[in-house]
């Protein structure tokens, strides 16, 4: 076997100092009903050419977004992603090293998570960052935690533009942790009414910008109604390129920001693995979840990054800790820093602005066209379109015609009375050509 | 065979050089340094002209982020890479952490396209491939474990522990025993994440204490049991590197007072192919796909944490689950009219983990995934072994599974703590062992090699480490209180970072 270096020869001279006659004589502890007399019923090792074949034919039989003229968005994002950020993750000492529990040893690491943090942090308009977490779903949900924690209250309020499936995560979460979680009814236009909701009860509020339809929100009314409450705001984004061109939810008051990173550097991987951004306020670090790097230094005095505040994590503070996390997405970070550090502001601000004229041209085309109704009146690269009829069988015919048009909320919230909307992603990989595509599929499909 | 100088010169007596830099070990300074608001790596075309849409939300204020050409970039993350140590230049023997050899090929087919730029939201017709590769992966999770389900979507370890114990909550409820058993039983040995899982739902904490040897022992877990009691949540093989002698004991008595067995299966790398968590009588498992099926740790993240479940708490798990009809597959993914708990994160879980976990599967075969297991096993035993005589095993010399666990017993007197000798061990190029983990343990240096290694190397590190033990025995405290001297960089300050915490750059 290509990955186990031990000989046969090996083996029998280990066992030898280790002074038994078989590797089953060390598992002498396990009782014997527990091991297994006959090996399992699975294949035998297969080559690295007959791996590579079976993965390629299973790859294929999937449509690559890359492959079509595509519009789904829905909090995952395809974007392009310079091929230099691939190669340097994909670099040993960053792919193949540990939590960096040894900091002499670990500046690589420690040092990109500090850039990380920072640059999380200018971003979200926020002043601390942790180092990340699984993903955005899961970032809301422990920033809805943090919150009951800082205020001693335990009833979250989900804006109706919120990602269904985040919504669900904390709503799972707090029904399994006796929280309670109040719902907004789900919210097409981004115009529901939830600050007369806010009262001295409810810990926070999650308001999702641009929300779940593409809708852009001003938080800052939102914010002030939090505070006279007592309550803190969470802002949450899925789509973290909209954070070059849109106010960020620090400057609207938000308490603490969430969101999805995986726009930055990191491909759509059907899902995962992706990176969840968390910021929030200084005043509020002792209650953060997940790891933090900080700066420090060595016995030279020379500047050195650590982990720190390690008192709120599981591995030290045990069933008192801020959060159960241990693992996060370090890898993933890397990937959204080495990217945002190719952009920097200059990069960051053009792509968000050909984001955002790439949707607007579409939205044009759709306005002109029968059957369909835009229904946004503000968004990012994101919006939502009522069709004829229903949206997830369009989707289909149009995938038929070789065009991913876009996801039928039906998917994410079946029997919200929504079957006919579909929303529609345009990113910077979508040209005329795609456009003139969409228009033709949509027209022959409705 | 090393080629050692005949006389090694400090660091001290040789000049500073004007750089800071020490040849190949170059400084490098933060991104927020270097980096100019105006330079790009990245050309992006101009927008065409349209009529914004922003609803008066645009920025109106700069970021303040700095960029770099890509060049520079490639030259700025290449220097740092080259400051971490990791398992592709050297052995990592982490206990409990698996740092074993990431194959090439898996990082090679996760990037196909039909995985890596696939959407999760995509309709599910156009994405067979994916749905067959998440059926495949779950049928060699409970052939391997021999449980009933998996639920796919944890995020990881710690994420797969929720799972778990949220299925066994909703199980309880479902009993409507909900308000009644509220306590988890939890070892003193165990990973922070078991108490920390079971505190966030709610759960008060009983702990299990270990027997002398270093196992739990049935009869202390019936003590502890009672009505009360929602669960155990038990490492096999346990923290200290043993496999539990009384599991199946163990999980008779928690299943006879109406309680389920949550396996945490970090260690799960030391028994795969060879012996069956569903054997033992374990109702939920999470299994670390970036331990025991060697996704790469990529310093910290991301993981996998699927969990196998028993029977009786299959119906309670998360969505999205996959269910098959005759030829059709597809993936639910709203819980509405099933039993399940809910849903515990967007979209599907870790599909880019998931390939590589199954191609590392495929590679290895049953036959492979067994030997793994065996020759982590025998490797730890062999290191073992090979350093009883100079360093002390706190439940005396016995065979152990994939690590192997030593106190500071023998260190007594001589200066020298569990840190200084894991430091000196970064001098002579090691990564340390796991240090004071398992709490239990007093000056614990928890040591897994993992089966990636050959006989050469494991010999040269047991050689090192009697070197370093037989140093530390003579009396050679400096080596070890100033030691790492080698590294980028020498002993960091971790009480200063925590009294003031500097944890973003900031223009000056």
């Amino acid at each position: 076997m290509r990955y186990h270096p031990l000989s046969e020869a090996d083996r029998k001279a280990m066992l030898a100092t280790i002074g038994v006659e078989s590797v089953e004589a060390l598992y002498a502890d396990a009782p014997a009903s527990t091991l297994l007399r006959t090996p399992l019923d699975l294949p035998r090792h297969k080559s690295e050419l007959e791996v590579d074949r079976i993965f390629s034919r299973l790859s294929q039989r999937n449509m690559a977004a890359g492959r079509v003229p595509f519009f789904v968005g829905a909090g995952a994002y395809k974007h392009h992603v310079p091929a230099s950020v691939d190669h340097l993750i994909q670099r040993s000492e960053f792919l193949t090293s540990y939590t960096p529990y040894q900091p002499e040893i670990s500046q690589g690491t420690l040092q990109y998570l500090f850039e990380f943090q920072t640059q999380v942090a200018l971003l979200t308009g926020m002043e601390v960052a942790n180092a990340s977490m699984y993903d955005g779903s899961t970032a809301t949900a422990e920033a809805v935690l943090m919150a009951h924690r800082l205020t001693r209250r335990r009833k979250a309020l989900l804006s109706g533009g919120l990602h269904p499936h985040y919504a669900e995560v904390v709503r799972t979460i707090s029904r399994l942790a006796e929280d309670e979680v109040a719902d907004m009814a789900p919210d097409a236009l981004g115009d529901e009414d939830i600050i007369s909701r806010i009262d001295e009860s409810v810990s926070c509020v999650a308001v999702q910008t641009p929300d779940f339809f593409g809708n852009l929100r001003d938080l800052t009314k939102i914010a002030e109604a939090c505070h006279r409450n007592g309550a803190l705001l969470i802002a949450v984004f899925t789509e973290a390129v909209s954070l070059g061109l849109l106010t960020p939810p620090g400057a609207m008051g938000a308490d603490i920001v969430v969101g999805e990173g995986q726009s930055i550097g990191n491909a759509l991987n059907f899902g995962g693995p992706y990176v969840g951004l968390f910021a929030t306020r200084h005043e509020f670090l002792r209650q953060t979840p997940g790891r933090l790097a900080g700066e420090s230094r060595d016995a030279d005095g020379r500047r050195a990054y650590v982990l720190t505040l390690s008192t709120r994590e599981q591995h030290i503070r045990r069933d008192k800790a801020t959060s159960n996390i241990c693992t996060n997405s370090g890898l993933c970070a890397l990937a959204f820093t080495i990217h945002l550090t190719l952009l920097g502001e200059a990069g960051l601000t053009r792509l968000a602005r050909l984001n955002h004229a790439n949707a607007v041209a579409l939205a044009q085309m759709l306005e002109k066209a029968p059957k369909v109704e835009v229904l946004n009146k503000s968004f990012f690269n994101e919006f939502t379109l009522r069709v004829t009829g229903d949206a997830a069988a369009l989707v289909e015919k149009m995938a038929a015609k070789g065009v991913l048009a876009g996801v039928p909320v039906s998917r994410l919230l079946p029997g919200a009375g929504m079957d006919d909307l579909l929303i529609v992603a345009s990113t910077e990989v979508n040209t005329d050509e795609d456009r003139a595509a969409f228009v033709a599929a949509l027209e022959g499909s409705l | 065979m090393l080629d050692r100088p005949a006389k090694i010169e400090g660091p001290d007596e040789a000049p500073a050089t004007f750089t800071g830099n020490r040849a190949l070990d170059q400084e490098e300074p933060l991104l927020f340094e270097i980096g100019r608001l105006d330079a790009t790596g990245v050309d992006v075309d101009a927008a065409p002209q349209v009529e914004k849409r922003l609803g008066g939300l645009e920025r109106k204020e700069a970021i303040g982020l700095p960029g770099l050409t890509e060049p520079e970039t490639m030259r700025h993350y290449v220097r740092l890479s080259r400051k971490n140590y990791s398992i592709d230049a050297g052995l990592y023997p982490l206990g409990s952490c698996t740092m074993k050899h990431n194959p090439r090929i898996n990082e090679k087919v996760a990037r196909f396209e039909g995985f890596a730029d696939a959407h999760p939201l995509a309709p599910q017709s156009t994405v067979p491939g994916a749905l067959e590769l998440m059926e495949t992966l779950a049928h060699w999770l409970m052939t391997l474990t021999g449980m009933h389900a998996v639920a796919l979507s944890p995020k990881a370890g710690a994420h797969g522990e929720l799972c778990g114990m949220m299925a066994i909550k909703s199980a309880i409820a479902a009993k409507g025993e909900g308000a009644s058993r509220n306590v988890v039983l939890i070892p003193q040995s165990a990973h922070g994440t078991n108490p920390a899982t079971a505190a966030l739902l709610g759960f008060s904490v009983r702990v299990v204490p270990a027997a002398e040897d270093g196992t739990v022992c049935a009869q202390a877990v019936r003590e502890a049991l009672g009505p009360e009691v929602a669960a155990i949540m038990l490492t096999n093989p346990n923290t200290c590197g043993l496999f539990e002698r009384e599991i199946v004991e163990i999980a008779q008595a928690v299943h006879d007072a109406g309680a389920y067995f949550y396996c945490d299966g970090a260690n799960f790398n030391a028994i795969a192919g060879v012996a069956r968590p569903a054997d033992f009588g374990v109702d939920a498992m999470h299994i670390n796909l970036h331990k025991t099926f060697s996704t790469p740790h990529g310093g910290g993240g991301p993981g996998a944490g699927p969990v196998v479940l028993s029977e009786r708490l299959a119906p309670f798990a998360p969505v999205p689950f996959l269910r098959r009809d005759g030829e059709r597959l597809e993936i639910v993914e709203h819980a509405e009219g099933t039993e399940s708990f809910g849903r515990m994160t967007a979209f599907h879980g870790q599909m880019g983990m998931f390939v590589r976990a199954l191609a590392y599967m495929l590679a290895h075969g049953g036959d492979g995934v067994a030997q793994a297991s065996k020759d982590a096993v025998l490797s730890a035993n062999y290191v073992r072994a090979s350093l009883r005589d100079v360093m002390t095993q706190p439940f005396g010399d016995r065979a152990c599974m994939h690590e192997v666990l030593f106190d500071d017993a023998w260190l007594k007197g001589r200066g020298v703590s569990t840190l200084d000798f894991a430091k000196a061990m970064i001098d002579e190029g090691y990564h340390p062992m796991t240090m004071y983990f398992p709490l239990v343990v007093h000056g614990a240096m928890l040591i897994e090699p993992t089966e990636s290694e050959s006989k050469a190397s494991l010999d040269l590190f047991i050689a090192t480490l009697r070197n370093l033990a037989q140093a530390a025995k003579e009396g050679d405290a400096k080596r070890f209180t100033q030691a790492p001297r080698y590294a980028p960089r020498k002993r960091v300050d971790e009480t200063l970072a925590a009294r003031k915490p500097v944890l973003r750059w900031s223009a000056a």
